[in-house]
């Protein structure tokens, strides 16, 4: 199944490793600060809205 | 409906919330499409053997690297012109993105050139206006870290963004403006004609340039919401400071 690389097999598979490395970390950074945020937002809200009624 | 709607901060959030599921899923199987046919299913280039396999994550970063740049300066015009607070925070989201390609545009090029080229870098003029596309992202990123108020921040990245496409514009053209260096001209386009992509190369390329589109449209709704929301916890945790 894995092709044959040859002597290029480093440049190749490094190549591979780092970019999905870099974009991996990239999308899992973004939605763990978007889930983080909306979590702090919804709280936040909440103790508004029982100011309010308050 | 006009396109200025989509500046209301809950109007933005709404439509993201239904954009996402669609583009996220399309974007995952076209990068997952592309990069596995790219990878295990096309034959070794006759000059460049199993390093044209690089060309799946290199050519469409690149493109990203440049085209980030470029929406971040729409939107930050948008923001200069008309004080859209969504569209400023729209370039606010893509710089990390539109860097992070850039990025792996650079590395992949360095590991692509090492054997090819027989050298990691060179002051090539295509390099190294990527280079300075790379760190005028940081400086951008840092701008918006270094200054508290988010629409003198907005304003000044507003400006260094209309700074920087020279460099972006630069890097998309270097190849034909100064026609020395290293690096070739695109041939994507050239399918057909002299010295073209090879057409075994052709569909999983685009397949990739696909998914990296679609990804960087759902990063950028995903972290452009997450910005919106923070602007709203901050006015409500300093209204909480004053009660």
């Amino acid at each position: 199944m894995m092709p044959e690389l040859g002597k290029y097999a480093f440049a190749v598979l490094s190549s591979y490793a780092v970019s999905l490395g870099l974009i991996g970390g990239l999308v899992a950074l973004s939605v763990w600060r978007y889930a983080r945020v909306k979590r702090a937002l919804t709280a936040a809200e909440a103790r508004l809205a029982k100011g309010k009624r308050a | 409906m006009s396109l200025w709607e989509y500046a209301n901060p809950k109007k933005f959030t709404e439509t993201t919330a239904r954009v996402l599921p669609v583009v996220v899923p399309l974007a995952g199987a076209c990068l997952l499409a592309g990069l596995i046919w790219g990878f295990f299913f096309t034959p070794e280039d006759y000059k460049q053997g199993s390093t044209v396999k690089i060309l799946f994550l290199h050519v469409p970063a690149a493109m990203m690297a440049v085209n980030a740049w470029i929406m971040m300066l729409v939107a930050s015009l948008v923001w200069i012109v008309r004080r859209h607070h969504v569209s400023a925070l729209a370039a606010k989201a893509a710089a990390p993105v539109g860097m992070t390609f850039t990025l792996v545009a650079l590395v992949t090029g360095a590991l692509w050139g090492q054997p090819m080229w027989g050298t990691w870098w060179e002051w090539d003029p295509r390099l190294t206006s990527f280079l300075i596309l790379f760190l005028f992202y940081l400086g951008y990123i840092a701008l918006w870290q270094a200054v508290e108020n988010p629409d003198t921040a907005a304003d000044l990245t507003g400006v260094l963004c209309v700074v920087g496409s020279v460099f972006a514009v630069l890097s998309r053209y270097a190849v034909k403006f100064w026609n020395q260096g290293l690096h070739q001209d695109s041939t994507i386009m050239k399918v057909g004609e002299k010295d073209p992509l090879d057409p075994a190369y052709y569909w999983p390329l685009i397949f990739c340039l696909a998914g990296v589109v679609l990804m960087f449209v759902a990063l950028v709704l995903l972290r452009t919401v997450t910005e919106i929301r923070l602007r709203r916890l901050a006015v409500i945790e300093a209204r909480e400071k004053f009660e």
